[in-house]
């Protein structure tokens, strides 16, 4: 009967000790290739085709993704094609005349003819639409970034999935934003 | 909108307007960027994990405490549940391992790869404690319990298989960066983080649903890390003991568990072996080599169906057989790559490459599967002899239960009144 016992408990140490060094292995395997560096989520603005899904599809609601102003880029034009919807009656704060559904950026004279365009993020949805009217009429100075401090960091972040141009793409912690900066072409800060 | 999607990528890069010129005193304000969490608060996480799984260890083997196993649970639900949002979780983090592994391009971080290996550690040395008071699924599920019903054997096996297949799925989904359906199916996440898909929801509920009379469904027939945590505690040194001493057969614990995981002592009858069993075992055995080459052919030959779960593969297949949608379509996915200047052959030659790599890994998952099966059939014919109601090392969550239930070492239960002579001296 001990004898019996012994051979059991023989095989299931054999078993342990097989199981533990291939879990050793498996680490000393995966540290050739792992980092200390942990993960974020963050979009490319250069990627990006301003399609909406990042106001749709975050597991948040209202989502992580919030429209961003690179003001170095930015014009400070009167006739902001981020700001002011195409057919406005006239160039002015009045909701009939902005693109954004949510009212959320600001315009505020500075001097003539320049003018500064704030986004409020509370309001913000990410919806991109002013993505849109600024990179087709303006110098694309408004663009979508994921909010490191709102986003949860999924582990599969939900709109990758459906990103239709891979615009989405994990980044290191230390520098988790892609802005656009400066005059440069095709440059992030 | 359609209008412009076909030149937007040069849209964003071109700069219409110059630079202004400012003559009062305005200066140009910095784009905000708004902090993450601290990285070194995932260091917080993870030492969170190890006191909870040593705590968890000592309470199992020494305390001997349901009470204090359940209070701890509660902690691990609040924290590494609703405040931490139930992500990343080990149970995920699996995926991690797997895409850090076989495609370039991720390198896992020390704490994902830490949350992963720890409670594999803990269960090589003392079985389940994960299960039992650190995983937040687990936690949920077991405080909705209400009245647990006893499953048929046979079902309990079968059912049992799952959580080897979804974890060769899930390997082999995120090796090719296909999907992370472990995180795509998870029931819970979407109640953790107040928020989810109607799909997430239903799960949800579900779940729930049926754990209040099946109890932690999840946990046995579904978590693929489940299945990792089995092998690694069938063979643990050490285990949650039901009796503190040696068993007196008082069959007090044998209504105990909720999840089935209690080994009956073995009746006498079958006590004794015989010619035929050992030609069965033979049998068996020599089956493990055919299911495993059945499987990986089986599985290897559906890489088509399988990898159309990859968005690329999906979008060359639809092109391919419809391409007169690459004219007028609606599909937001369409006209994103007809104005991303890609062509449809390269489309189909990246699609040709991961469907390689599906049929490759193939192999890996269905010889896996099969030898799962080949072992749980084989596990049917051996025959263990025991004495003594235990634990059963596999199937135990070391929840602590039935510790509860055990009068070894308490004199003054009830039971020994009744059977005096039953009086085991500690």
């Amino acid at each position: 009967m001990s004898k019996l016992q012994s051979r059991r408990q023989f095989i299931s140490g054999c078993a342990r000790y097989s199981l533990g060094l291939t879990i050793a292995g498996v680490i000393g395997f995966s540290l050739t290739n792992a980092s200390s560096q942990q993960w974020l989520w963050q979009i490319d603005p250069f990627k990006c085709t301003n399609c909406g899904r990042c106001a749709t599809h975050c597991v948040l609601n209202p989502s992580a993704v919030k429209c961003v102003h690179a003001y170095a880029l930015c014009g400070y034009c009167d006739l902001c094609g981020g700001y002011l919807k195409p057919g406005h009656i006239a160039r002015n704060t009045a909701a009939e005349n902005q693109l954004c559904p949510t009212a959320a950026i600001e315009r505020k004279f500075i001097e003539e003819p320049y003018y500064e365009y704030h986004i409020n993020e509370e309001l913000c949805i990410g919806c991109a639409k002013c993505v849109e009217g600024c990179s087709s009429f303006g110098n694309g100075s408004l663009h979508l970034q994921i909010r490191q401090d709102i986003c949860v960091n999924c582990n599969e972040c939900a709109i990758a999935r459906v990103c239709p141009s891979d615009a989405i793409k994990r980044v290191p912690a230390d520098e988790p934003y892609l802005i656009k900066g400066g005059f440069e072409l095709g440059q992030t800060l | 909108m359609l209008m412009t999607v076909p030149t937007q990528i040069a849209y964003s890069q071109q700069q219409r307007f110059p630079k202004p010129e400012f003559h009062t005193e305005y200066q140009i304000p910095e784009t905000e960027r708004p902090d993450a969490r601290a990285p070194f608060m995932e260091y917080l996480d993870l030492f969170l994990l190890l006191a909870v799984l040593s705590i968890t260890t000592w309470l199992v083997l020494k305390k001997r405490s349901r009470k204090w196993i359940l209070w701890v649970s509660v902690f691990s639900l609040l924290y590494f549940g609703f405040y931490r949002n139930g992500c990343i979780c080990s149970v995920g983090s699996l995926q991690n391992l797997s895409l850090s592994l076989f495609s370039e391009g991720y390198s896992i971080s020390f704490t994902v790869l830490a949350f992963f290996v720890v409670p594999l550690l803990f269960a090589l040395a003392v079985g389940r404690v994960f299960c039992a008071s650190a995983c937040p699924l687990g936690v949920i599920q077991d405080l909705v319990i209400v009245k647990p019903i006893q499953l048929s054997p046979w079902l309990q096996k079968s059912l049992g298989l799952f959580p080897f297949i979804y974890l060769g799925l899930a390997v082999l989904y995120a090796a090719t960066g296909t999907d992370f359906i472990i995180c795509r199916f998870d029931p819970f996440v979407g109640i953790f983080r107040m928020g989810a898909e109607f799909h997430m929801i239903v799960l949800g509920i579900s779940f729930l649903l049926i754990g209040m009379f099946v109890a932690r469904p999840y946990c046995r027939f579904v978590c693929p890390y489940g299945a990792l945590l089995k092998i690694c505690s069938l063979n643990s040194k050490y285990h949650l003991s039901i009796t503190p001493k040696d068993c007196i057969n008082c069959k007090l614990c044998k209504d105990s568990c909720p999840f089935d995981a209690i080994d009956f002592p073995t009746d006498e009858k079958e006590n004794r072996a015989s010619r035929k069993d050992f030609w069965k075992f033979v049998t068996y055995a020599a089956l493990i080599p055919v299911l495993m080459f059945v499987g990986g052919w089986a599985v290897s030959g559906s890489y088509k169906l399988l990898s159309s779960a990859h968005p690329d593969v999906f979008l060359a297949n639809l092109l391919v057989s419809q391409p007169e949608l690459m004219q007028n379509s609606e599909n937001l996915d369409i006209e994103t790559f007809m104005s991303s200047g890609k062509t449809l052959e390269i489309l189909v030659e990246e699609a040709k490459i991961i469907q390689g790599k599906f049929r490759f890994g193939g192999w890996f998952l269905g010889a896996f599967i099969g030898l799962v099966i080949a072992l749980h059939l084989l596990n049917q014919v051996i025959f263990r002899k025991r004495t003594i109601y235990e634990a059963n090392r596999g199937d135990c969550f070391s929840c602590g239960r039935c510790m509860d239930y055990c009068p070894v070492g308490k004199p003054e239960h009830p039971f020994f009144n009744e059977n005096p002579e039953m009086v085991v001296k500690s």
